[in-house]
């Protein structure tokens, strides 16, 4: 066990646990933030992904003790219904999305593609979001929603 | 001796509010000024429960945020059976439609004794009724004065279509914020007060015994609570999710398990199909009275691999025993059907057990979802009366739930001189397309097999051809050919699991018909597409066939590399029409540029929906067609990750464009399955179009391209 401070969301937060532990179960257990979802444990959906610093990872790949002193933004972070993100807006205006589990995961891979690039291209979207799976296949208006929110967001 | 002539369309009850008949089931208003309303289906990420909130407000005259939608129980929903087969507008759409026009009628004629006014004379605004000379009441006001604990009466009439305002417009659907401010709506969010976890254990070996299993490890593990043992079965339940996997991981290694069953060679699938001991039927049989003479027979073999479900969510239940009493939460597609079989396993009446649902990842079918209910529950028995929650792994979900049925596929056409088809003959192997809880005197759970006193492993089955059918679903040519037998061929062995698949047999024996076709047509340089109108008769056919022609401006130019196909299909011969035209590129690996589509499900509730489901039906589509094929051993699946069991990718995913022809007079059809046939047949006859490869073993990978090269050439 070892005591880990980092932000969350931006509080700041203090754990023990084990510091080989996963972020996601660190974040679903005992901080009770449900937002990223387990999807397959390997790193391999998306379905869990938050952003560390700028870039977007999957919390069941990322070690607890890799986060000391990091700042993590879940979805929980990116918006509420009272102050949406634009990137929530756009989901909820292009009707993007069917069942909605992996949805969390791709708000933050494409949040973290706008921080890096507010000008995002559909090609640089849907690399952006390859490693996100989506099984609905929701996929195209999941672009045009992020690409509203580019949009969105440029204009002053 | 006469008969009394039969009376001229008496009207019926839908059949959902048949078998439901008391109107409080389905509807009741709360003093606080909403309204109630209770299916039997559930959301499945299909939007299901937006349509239905629709047609609720609009046959009420409420305004929709009135409407609450009640999740489905066995405390108290109406049973209709199980949410699949596009079936939940029909049903639970037209029983609402009805339980709302009649209840409107009930409060309109209260109403109109308490104002002292004609029923003629009153208006309904937002749930406010109201007369000549500002006289108003609601239904909030006058509903404690209304008793709907009575039965549905046939006759009631729903609004004229031009009437309605809500349905036939896309609304916004109702769980969409929720899911994108991650509020808790998924059951695998949720959590109940001292809550435990729960694991199971099972063998990558189909059918293994579990020989030997020594708890010491597993007992060593922090937080762990119980460890369950019951023949093959076996699991853990722990104060913690880490710790249930820990002790898992823990039991894993050290139990011994014996040899598995033998898995067929996943090289020669067909043969094995073929091979099998089946039970065999006459699907359909058409005899011409004079037919032509037959000049020459063609015979195509076509296959489908086994496919999994591959939910993004690994499944997912809660259980918590109280006595002799158990409460399940499950993301069942049937909650009635799942309690029947936790009852037949535990041996307990159904009053004993309550389900209620809640909200999964899609599932596209029979998944795990009934399966780790099961798990739930017997684990929970070990937890002294706290709520147990099981999640099965990715690997478990990848390789333990049913997948969709392998097929086999033989179309012979007789022609004559001239190239006509006067003969069709249409033979499908594979095993049976489902094996869903709820049907049969014995359970359909995976648990329920593993446990000391097992019961036998359900060989599935499929459904009669009036119910749309299995391996045979839209396996009777909807074209005006002269004479056909259809027969299907369903195994009676089942070594490697299968259940119900969206589509079930659908996707391929439309694959099958279309692919076919195309090849009859090029054969006789005859267009496709005025091929099959020529051999089509249904109007709504040729509509869905001729209007995508035409946005796509049949037949686009050739250029290298570039092909179009067309693929058609009216799901079950009875639901949604869908015409689809693919393009794609490529020479050895395929990539679907735009997919092109014409639907008609009647009326459409909710327009908007009924294209999200379109588009995601032909994306999952290209994403079977293109990388999924479920891969094993002789002992084991092994396509048990993403990494080896691939689906499409944002990168690959075609452009898809949708047009909806409405008719808001025609009954609705459901649209979540429609565009799979089509779309499959679509891109392989884009493929042939392309390449002059006509590729007929599925998925059309670079190596089927290049087995189906070697076999022309």
């Amino acid at each position: 066990m070892a005591s880990i401070r980092f932000r969350l969301n931006g509080v700041e937060a203090e754990i023990d646990a084990d510091p080989d532990a996963s972020l996601l179960s660190i974040l679903r257990g005992p901080m009770r933030m449900t937002g990223p979802h387990f999807g397959c444990g390997a790193n391999e959906c998306g379905a869990c992904n938050v952003i560390v610093g700028d870039h977007a990872v999957a919390a069941c790949d990322t070690p607890l003790w890799s986060v000391a002193d990091k700042d993590i933004t879940t979805i929980e972070g990116l918006g509420s219904v009272e102050k949406p993100h634009p990137l929530q807006r756009a989901f909820i205006a292009e009707q993007a999305l069917q069942c909605g589990y992996c949805v969390s995961g791709i708000l933050m891979s494409a949040a973290a593609l706008l921080r890096r690039n507010p000008e995002p291209s559909s090609a640089d979207v849907r690399a952006a979001l390859d490693r996100n799976l989506c099984r609905c296949g929701s996929h195209n208006r999941m672009v045009r929603a992020v690409l509203r929110a580019a949009a969105e967001m440029a204009t002053p | 001796m006469t008969r009394p002539a039969p009376s001229p369309s008496a009207p019926k009850l839908p059949v959902s509010l048949a078998a439901n008949p008391t109107l409080s089931s389905w509807l009741r208003f709360s003093p606080q000024g909403h309204v109630k309303v209770s299916p039997g289906k559930v959301e499945i990420g299909q939007g299901i429960v937006t349509a239905l909130a629709q047609i609720a407000a609009d046959e009420l005259d409420v305004d929709i945020g009135r409407v609450q939608m009640v999740r489905a129980s066995t405390a108290g929903s109406p049973n209709e059976g199980v949410t699949s087969g596009s079936l939940s507008v029909q049903q639970s759409g037209r029983a609402i439609r009805h339980v709302c026009a009649e209840v409107r009628q009930i409060f309109l004629g209260l109403a109109s004794d308490r104002l002292g006014v004609a029923i003629d004379a009153l208006a309904i605004e937002d749930g406010t009724i109201s007369g000549p000379g500002n006289i108003r009441t609601s239904y909030w006001e006058l509903a404690d004065e209304v008793s709907l604990e009575r039965d549905a009466t046939p006759g009631a009439v729903p609004k004229p279509s031009t009437q309605r305002t809500l349905a036939g417009h896309s609304i916004a659907r109702v769980d969409i914020p929720d899911k994108v401010f991650a509020h808790r709506r998924f059951i695998h969010d949720s959590a109940l007060p001292g809550m435990l976890h729960g694991r199971v254990l099972r063998s990558e070996l189909t059918a293994a015994r579990l020989v030997d299993m020594p708890k010491d490890r597993a007992r060593a593990v922090h937080g762990l609570v119980a460890i369950v043992r019951d023949g093959n079965f076996a699991g853990v339940v722990s104060q913690t999710e880490e710790g249930a996997e820990a002790a898992l991981g823990a039991l894993r290694r050290s139990a011994t398990w014996s040899a598995g069953e033998t898995l067929p060679d996943e090289d020669r699938l067909a043969e094995w199909l073929k091979a099998q001991p089946v039970e065999s039927t006459l699907i359909d049989n058409r005899m011409a009275s004079q037919t032509s003479e037959t000049q020459r027979t063609i015979r195509r073999q076509y296959t489908r691999p086994y496919l999994a479900h591959a939910s993004i969510a690994p499944s997912c239940a809660l259980a918590q025993w109280s006595g002799e009493r158990v409460r399940v939460w499950t993301h069942s597609q049937g909650v009635y059907f799942l309690r029947s079989d936790l009852a037949l396993v535990l041996k307990l009446p159904v009053e004993n057990i309550t389900v209620e649902h809640m909200e999964g990842a899609g599932c596209y079918g029979h998944n795990a979802a009934d399966d780790v209910a099961l798990d739930a529950v017997i684990l929970a028995k070990a937890a002294s009366g706290r709520p147990v929650r099981v999640q099965w792994s990715r690997a478990d979900e990848m390789s333990h739930a049913p997948f969709g049925a392998a097929m086999a596929i033989e179309i012979e056409a007789d022609l004559d001189a001239q190239g006509e088809i006067v003969g069709w003959r249409h033979s499908i192997w594979g095993n049976g397309h489902t094996a869903r809880p709820g049907r049969a005197a014995q359970p359909a759970l995976l648990a329920a097999t593993e446990l000391s006193n097992p019961f036998p492993r359900m060989i599935s089955t499929n459904p009669p051809q009036a119910n749309g059918g299995g391996a045979d679903r839209n396996s009777i040519p909807l074209y005006d050919f002269p004479s056909w037998t259809i027969e299907s061929h369903r195994l009676t062995t089942m070594p490697i699991r299968t259940s119900a698949l969206r589509t079930l047999g659908a996707q391929g024996n439309v694959f099958a018909i279309e692919s076919f076709l195309d090849e009859l047509a090029a054969g006789r340089g005859e267009d496709p597409v005025a091929f099959r109108l020529r051999h089509l008769s249904d109007s709504r056919a040729r509509d869905v066939i001729k209007s995508v022609a035409k946005r796509v401006g049949w037949k686009p130019d050739q250029q290298a590399g570039i092909g179009y196909g067309l693929g058609f299909a009216r799901y079950k011969n009875t639901g949604a029409y869908c015409a689809v035209v693919a393009e794609i590129e490529g020479a050895e690996d395929i990539r679907v540029k735009r997919l092109t589509i014409a639907v008609d499900v009647g009326e459409a509730i909710n327009p908007d929906g009924v294209v999200n489901q379109i588009e995601g039906g032909a994306i999952q589509a290209t994403s079977w067609v293109l990388k999924e094929r479920v891969r094993f051993d002789r002992q084991r699946i092994t396509s048990n990750t993403w990494t080896d069991y691939p689906i499409l990718r944002f990168s690959e995913v075609p452009e898809v464009e949708v047009e909806l022809i409405q008719r808001p007079d025609s009954e609705p059809l459901g649209a979540g399955e429609a565009a799979h046939g089509p779309v499959t047949a679509a891109i392989a006859n884009a493929v042939f179009d392309a390449l002059g490869v006509r590729v007929r073993n599925l998925p059309i990978t670079r190596d089927s391209l290049i087995a189906a090269m070697e076999s022309t050439s």
